[in-house]
């Protein structure tokens, strides 16, 4: 997988291009993008003014009594035997109990505001589905499915435009972690948690999976696509359509359905409709394969579509064993699907 | 026996043949010989971890490493986080308690020696069925070797479905079974601290070390449970068809988690209360003053194992809990951080007013201060819930709980070797190795985890082999990398000084640091049966009252 991704550096960049998009490849959590990762990156500036606050302080009189405190020479005398003191246990008990009480409800509110968000009735809602290494999106209001690249619209002063995520699990244990946009949750099989995104500004917002998941867990990247509400609109627009059905790749077409790919891929207006991969009727669409491992170059897809295990080892698609031919259309007729 | 003196004085028994001397160390029961073979067995085992955290910053120094394939790394950091906690904290410190409760309250043993024997033997067969996965756990679906759930192996990863062949089960049997023996280990200090004391040695005259010890045990004995029944569930489920977490059958995934961080958050403090007590013993009498504060220190202790149990979903913030239930949990959280601001008040008042030395205990235990004090702080700072949303499963979190476990208890651990490595050996470690040691340690450690918390600020997720360049996590990971090297070098320095003054480190007398607490009143190593006359305290510092008669502790207690 090496010679494909040591260039992901310069891809990042390259492929925002392509898409007319700033790709913000440092996951700062310093620097937030949305309301939620701002709320918390507030509360955490409080948090951390104090907790360096009582550094300094404890850290300088830590200092202080080595340097002061240290034993010049021997003069065989033991310094007075101090047992302690009510009064400054008194104070150094009462005092972090009050710093902790400022804490604790600077912290409750920023829960309450951020978790018990409600739902706006005209709020774009996506369901995510984390699996064993992809992330599925499926937008249940605009008939869309589609995999591991979040589109979403910018919320502007002017028009508010949140996202709802309700996240789900197929198999193990995930968690959605985008730090420009929002801390993480987890997805969890059968459970439905819950997060919320207004992201501020357009561009590709790069994050992970951050719960363990199993062997490619490291290669579960995630991508959100902020786009403006037109260009939104116009890639659904294209998602809501069905797949191509060009008389060029007929023939193509034809191997493809023959193939079990379809056992486990589904090709919208296609008797391909099999659920445990990602969704390819619009695969052409998308900057990246194999859940953000490579970008989609007609290169890359044609060696992922011959042996997806040497680029993302241990995947759940295994290599499939096409011949040349096979190959040849199968990847001619993905390449198809805009 | 025979006995003979050397020429630097020291008496030595003749040597016995290897096989009729190992047979002695083998069906022994005394505590002195089981707690040396307890730290001995936790110090290989550290050493082993050591290699497989080297291996996966090696992996990770550069982006796209090829070092090594996903799942041999995947093995790694399971394998490393499981012998750490279970093979490396805890038996570390059951060997301290078991050599040094009996003699800090002039016991002649412990109240069961057999038990303990059979705790020892327990742990170490636990923690070599865990290696043998490596080779054994093949499994019929040749799946994997050694267990790759991670060291809190959520579920439902570990269920059949997900996790085949036999290295999962392995990972829950090593677990278990070294449990049975931590249990026992407890069981027994409990009842020795209980029953044995010497003439005169009250609760309230205990060195402060016993008293964490008396904690400790009783909460190992408190959340060791919860953890062997999920383990015990998780094994029905793979085996009877049971579906405690199996989520495809209408399981729970997150009743493992409630289960594992009700023993898993103890069990942090269970691995730090050791250091504490450590620190707690070498602090005074590097200070040479008396602790400060002892019953608010006492008390703290005590409010940190109750408030343990209160705490254990701050592990599960990003679970998508209530509201109220994460406020709650906030709550209770940042409260632990008020005893433990105590304790490091009253360390820091031990010192100030003091006349300070400098030997390599004591510097161990005034890095632990400054390291610890951070690793509190950034615990405050995830305590925040939506802060930790940000900041949980990221690096920042390895880092965190590397301060704690590395710079807090790592460091105590390390004081506590050259503080009574004299009393078990009658030998001094060299002072040169052991700053080396220090130095050595001091810079590496924090090359490596002061740079892996802007890991996590930057949005690296821990557990993952590989990352993608231009993300800004190249430099930091390639210096934390480097860092280990320096900490392998200092590791190196310590092994090379035990086994250098093994053979001839300086004679180290009975009370080589001019100390206050009853084992220093014995020779050194002690005879087996630890006192020839039973001791009689009048205060908390024996040692004190004798070689100050005019001015005795027992005066003011």
């Amino acid at each position: 997988m090496n010679s494909f991704s040591r260039v992901i550096g310069l891809w990042c960049v390259m492929t925002g291009v392509a898409l007319g998009q700033t790709v913000h490849p440092l996951g700062n959590i310093f620097d937030p993008q949305a309301t939620p990762a701002e709320s918390v990156y507030h509360l955490s500036l409080l948090v951390m003014a104090v907790c360096a606050a009582i550094f300094f302080v404890v850290a300088g009189l830590l200092t202080f009594t080595i340097v002061r405190f240290r034993r010049k020479g021997n003069d065989g005398h033991e310094p007075a035997q101090v047992y302690g003191s009510n009064r400054i246990e008194v104070a150094w008990t009462v005092i972090p109990i009050l710093i902790v009480l400022v804490l604790t409800m600077a912290t409750a509110r920023v829960v309450i505001a951020l978790q018990n968000k409600s739902v706006p009735k005209d709020a774009l809602q996506v369901t995510v589905i984390g699996h064993q290494w992809w992330w599925e999106f499926r937008y249940q209001d605009l008939g869309i499915v589609t995999a591991n690249e979040l589109h979403v619209p910018v919320s502007t002063t002017a028009k508010q435009s949140p996202t709802f995520l309700k996240l789900e699990s197929a198999d193990v244990a995930h968690s959605f972690w985008v730090p420009q946009l929002s801390g993480k949750t987890d997805l969890i099989p059968n459970r439905t948690n819950t997060m919320w995104i207004d992201p501020r500004q357009e561009g590709t917002f790069l994050g992970n999976c951050a719960e363990y998941c199993g062997m490619q867990h490291a290669n579960m990247l995630l991508r959100v696509i902020v786009q403006s509400r037109e260009d939104f609109e116009k890639w659904a627009g294209g998602q809501k359509t069905e797949a191509a059905y060009d008389s060029h790749i007929l023939v193509a077409r034809a191997t493809f359905l023959s193939l079990s790919c379809v056992n486990c891929h589904s090709v919208s207006g296609t008797s391909a409709s099999g659920t445990f991969g990602p969704d390819l009727s619009h695969l052409m669409s998308r900057g990246t394969l194999g859940s953000g491992v490579i970008p989609n170059t007609p290169e890359n897809l044609r060696a992922w579509v011959k042996d997806p295990q040497v680029i993302k080892p241990g995947n759940l698609m295994p290599n499939m064993q096409l011949n040349a031919r096979e190959l040849d259309e199968v990847v001619s007729y993905l390449s198809s699907l805009k | 026996m025979a006995t003979t003196t050397y020429a630097d004085g020291l008496e030595k028994t003749e040597a016995l043949p290897v096989p009729s001397k190992l047979h002695e160390w083998i069906v022994t029961v005394d505590h002195k010989r089981l707690g040396i073979m307890y730290i001995a067995t936790s110090l290989f085992f550290f050493a082993v971890a050591g290699v497989l955290a080297a291996l996966m910053r090696a992996q990770l120094a550069f982006p796209n490493g090829k070092v090594l394939p996903p799942e041999v790394f995947n093995r790694l950091f399971t394998v490393h986080g499981t012998t750490m906690v279970f093979l490396v904290g805890m038996p570390f410190f059951a060997g301290l308690a078991n050599y040094l409760v009996p003699l800090m309250i002039g016991a002649r043993d412990m109240a069961f020696p057999r038990l303990n024997a059979f705790g020892y033997w327990m742990f170490l067969f636990g923690g070599i069925l865990l290696y043998f996965s490596y080779v054994a756990g093949e499994g019929l679906a040749g799946h994997g070797t050694a267990p790759d759930v991670g060291w809190f192996a959520y579920a439902p990863l570990t269920e059949r479905a997900f996790s085949r062949g036999t290295s999962t089960d392995y990972w829950i049997l090593s677990i278990i079974i070294s449990g049975i023996g931590s249990t026992a280990s407890a069981i027994n200090v409990i009842a020795t601290i209980m029953s044995m004391r010497c003439k005169g040695m009250t609760l309230a005259r205990m060195p402060l070390f016993v008293w964490l010890m008396l904690v400790v045990s009783a909460m190992v004995v408190m959340a060791l449970p919860p953890l062997t029944a999920a383990q015990l569930m998780l094994l029905l489920d793979r085996y009877l068809g049971a579906h405690f977490f199996d989520t495809q059958a209408g399981g729970s995934a997150l009743l493992w988690q409630h289960f594992f961080w009700l023993f898993g958050h103890p069990e942090v403090y269970i691995l730090m209360l050791p250091g504490f007590a450590c620190a707690s013993e070498i602090i005074p009498v590097f200070s040479r003053k008396p602790i400060f504060g002892r019953a608010a220190m006492i008390g703290a202790t005590v409010a940190i194992g109750l408030l343990a149990v209160g705490v254990w979903a701050h592990h599960m913030f990003a679970v998508g809990m209530s509201s109220s239930s994460n406020i709650f949990f906030v709550a209770s959280t940042m409260l632990v951080g008020v005893p433990t601001g105590i304790k490091i008040f009253n360390w820091l008042g031990t010192m100030y007013g003091g006349k300070l030395r400098f030997d390599t205990p004591m510097l161990f235990c005034v890095a632990f201060l400054f390291q610890f004090l951070i690793a509190g702080l950034t615990g405050v700072m995830m305590a925040a819930a939506p802060f930790d949303w940000q900041l949980t499963d990221s690096y920042f979190v390895v880092a965190h709980f590397h301060y704690v476990l590395l710079g807090g208890l790592l460091f105590t651990l390390f004081g506590a070797i050259y503080y009574w490595f004299p009393k078990a050996t009658g030998r001094m470690l060299n002072e040169t190795l052991g700053k080396w040691h220090f130095w050595l340690l001091v810079v590496g450690f924090h090359m490596t985890f002061d740079t892996l918390h802007f890991a996590g600020i930057l949005g690296m997720p821990r557990r993952i082999y590989t990352y993608a360049a231009g993300r800004g996590w190249e430099g930091l990971n390639l210096l934390a990398s480097i860092g280990v090297i320096f900490q392998a070098v200092a590791v190196a320095c310590l092994i090379w000084n035990i086994i250098r003054s093994l053979r001839q480190g300086a004679p180290a007398g009975n009370d080589p640091w001019d100390a206050w607490t009853l084992e220093w009143a014995t020779t050194s190593p002690p005879p087996e049966y630890n006192f020839a006359v039973e001791p009689r305290v009048r205060s908390s510092r024996p040692l004190w009252d004798l070689k100050h008669p005019e001015d005795p502790d027992w005066k003011y207690e």
